[in-house]
């Protein structure tokens, strides 16, 4: 048995998102097998729409790209009608990538262990 | 780095033989270089703009490098119903206002023959781009320079056929890189278009340049893997890289990405000597998935590319090594955007400060509604966000939400069917100033705010044959 533990995305992977129409189209990117492995594991469709709630109205594909350890979702209805016709602030959903880093998911002790973005962070400088 | 076999390969920067193009514009494949090395031809693209808007400061740098082409991709989903708006108020309008200084910027590299320059910044109006540039040139006394423009990805001539609405403000077809082909092979130093997918702008040259053919399709799939990866500008050299993106090199003077591409379909991603930013497997493969939705299948006019099948190699010295990109038959239509009024949206910001700041910026929040139903204003739709609470984040921010930050900025935009009824609440927050919640500030400087008009944006399948008897290149000379 796997002893795990648990991890916020935000230590585990980077994130990209952008928009076409109503879409908002982001993907994960792991930095090694171990924690690609453990992203696809954990981080399922049903958990996105869990996460993102009323962000988010309609359906949600995923895809596993594992040639560079990515993890992408495609959400419908993800940006308040899309671009020109939204009322959101946000209305690319440039920062729906952070909100999807928010979540938290157990992963194998030595992976989150060996997350080469754990607890790493921006100076104030 | 990246995964499979050997995946974190790092060889070094200096490659054995580099690449050599003449500067009289022609080519002389299997050029002698130095040490008596025979190496093929090395087109290098620059990618000089990423939207109507971006920045102009890195194109010195990208220029003086040497790129054989300078691509500048201008039009976001959105950007048509912008210039849309000033054709409506100008004939003579409709593409983007900033062309003539990338021309201008360009113009020294192209008359020497060092540079030819493809965009889609003629917009809505690619004819009076083209008229303004041709003006441009001649008024600046230069002379001996083609300048060609793509006509033909306007749809609004079908609507019947396409069953567009009544109201459309425009209609137009993702064209692909055969009409940008024609214009080189006729000569053009300069070609302007309207809507064209953005990654075949940059496969145009190097299907110019290595004559690939129509049906080789991991070809044609590498062009757009390295149009798709250039498109975006900074996006591939650092920029919105989530992630130590403040250990980039020198932010004020960021890099624009060149793609050094060999006849094969494999190239180099790199950024010109000196500038800052950042090109390494992380920044490159976040760029690679960018809005491609099934990366298996990214569909473009010229191809169907299979970008799951690239393979990334970080060579170091901010060179990524791309290859292995694999195609299939392109799709059997083209992508059209149609675009129609949605509505008017007005809005409102109200910022206030600890203690209890989320709670005030409810309560104004609450006012201005409770106004809204007192006048009698027809709101078709409200949006409400606290930032510095979750404005963004929504109820992904579950319990790390902060309800009493040290100050909350309330956000309140609404839909209305006219511009009329949209400004009527714009008249009633002055009572906030003076008689609402304590510590209220302004959010922005910004004064009035008046409505501004929505736009629905839909995507829909046109038939190849309805825009390839319409596409036309017309090349004049200078």
């Amino acid at each position: 048995m796997w002893r795990m533990a648990e991890i916020q995305l935000r230590d585990l992977c980077g994130v990209r998102s952008g928009d076409k129409g109503d879409i908002s189209d982001l993907t994960l990117f792991a930095d090694d097998d171990a924690g690609f492995a453990a992203i696809c594991e954990a981080v399922t469709v049903e958990r996105v729409k869990q996460h993102f709630g009323d962000l988010v109205r309609g359906e949600v594909v995923r895809y596993e790209v594992a040639n560079v350890w990515g993890l992408k979702f495609v959400m419908q209805g993800a940006l308040g009608g899309g671009g020109p016709r939204s009322l959101r602030a946000d209305n690319l959903g440039k920062t729906l990538g952070g909100a999807l880093l928010r979540m938290r998911i157990d992963v194998p002790d030595e992976v989150a262990a060996a997350a080469p973005r754990n607890g790493r962070r921006a100076p104030l400088s | 780095m990246g995964p499979g076999a050997s995946p974190n390969l790092r060889t070094d920067p200096s490659r054995e033989g580099e690449s050599v193009r003449k500067l009289d514009g022609q080519h002389h494949p299997g050029l002698e270089v130095g040490a008596g090395i025979v190496v093929g031809v090395t087109v290098r693209l620059g990618g000089g703009q990423g939207f109507y808007g971006d920045g102009r400061a890195p194109l010195d740098d990208l220029l003086a490098s040497g790129v054989d082409y300078l691509v500048c991709e201008a039009l976001a989903e959105l950007t048509l119903a912008i210039l849309q708006k000033d054709r409506l108020r100008d004939e003579a309008l409709g593409y983007t206002r900033d062309l003539p200084l990338y021309v201008a910027a360009a113009v020294p590299y192209l008359v020497d023959g060092r540079t030819r320059f493809i965009t889609n910044a003629g917009g809505i109006n690619p004819i009076a781009a083209g008229r303004a540039v041709i003006d441009g040139l001649r008024g600046a006394g230069i002379s001996g320079l083609k300048v060609a423009t793509v006509v033909g990805d306007d749809v609004r001539p079908h609507a019947a056929t396409l069953g567009l609405p009544d109201d459309t403000l425009f209609a137009n077809a993702y064209l692909g890189a055969r009409p940008i082909v024609d214009a080189l092979d006729a000569g053009a130093h300069i070609v302007i278009c309207g809507r064209v997918a953005d990654a075949s702008l940059f496969l145009a040259p190097l299907v110019h340049e290595f004559g690939w053919g129509w049906d080789d399709w991991d070809r044609l799939a590498a062009g757009v893997t390295v149009g798709h990866l250039m498109e975006c500008s900074g996006q591939v050299t650092g920029g919105n890289y989530s992630g130590d993106w403040w250990n980039n090199s020198d932010p004020l003077r960021v890099g624009f990405p060149i793609g050094e591409c060999e006849p094969d379909g494999s190239f180099v991603l790199t950024k010109p000597a000196g500038t800052g930013g950042r090109v390494s497997f992380d920044t490159v493969r976040e760029q690679l998935l960018y809005e491609v939705h099934d990366p298996s299948a990214y569909l473009n006019p010229d191809v169907t590319a299979n970008l799951a099948a690239v393979r990334l190699e970080d060579l170091g010295g901010d060179r990524v090594r791309v290859f292995g990109a694999a195609g299939t038959a392109a799709p059997e239509t083209y992508k059209g955007l149609v675009c129609t009024p949605a509505g008017f949206a007005g809005e409102a910001r109200v910022a206030y400060s600890w203690p209890d700041a989320e709670a005030k910026a409810r309560a104004a929040v609450a006012y201005l509604r409770g106004r809204a139903d007192i006048i009698g204003m027809e709101v078709e739709e409200w949006s409400e966000e606290y930032f510095g609470v979750n404005g963004f984040g929504g109820p992904t921010v579950g319990a790390d939400i902060d309800h009493d930050p040290a100050e909350v900025i309330a956000r309140l935009a609404w839909r209305c069917a006219t511009k009329e009824e949209a400004t009527k609440l714009v008249f009633e927050g002055g009572l906030l100033g003076l008689s609402g919640p304590p510590m209220i500030s302004q959010a922005d400087r910004l004064r009035g705010g008046r409505p501004t008009q929505l736009l629905g944006v839909d995507a829909i399948a046109v038939p190849r044959e309805v825009v390839d008897g319409q596409v036309r290149v017309e090349v004049t000379e200078v």
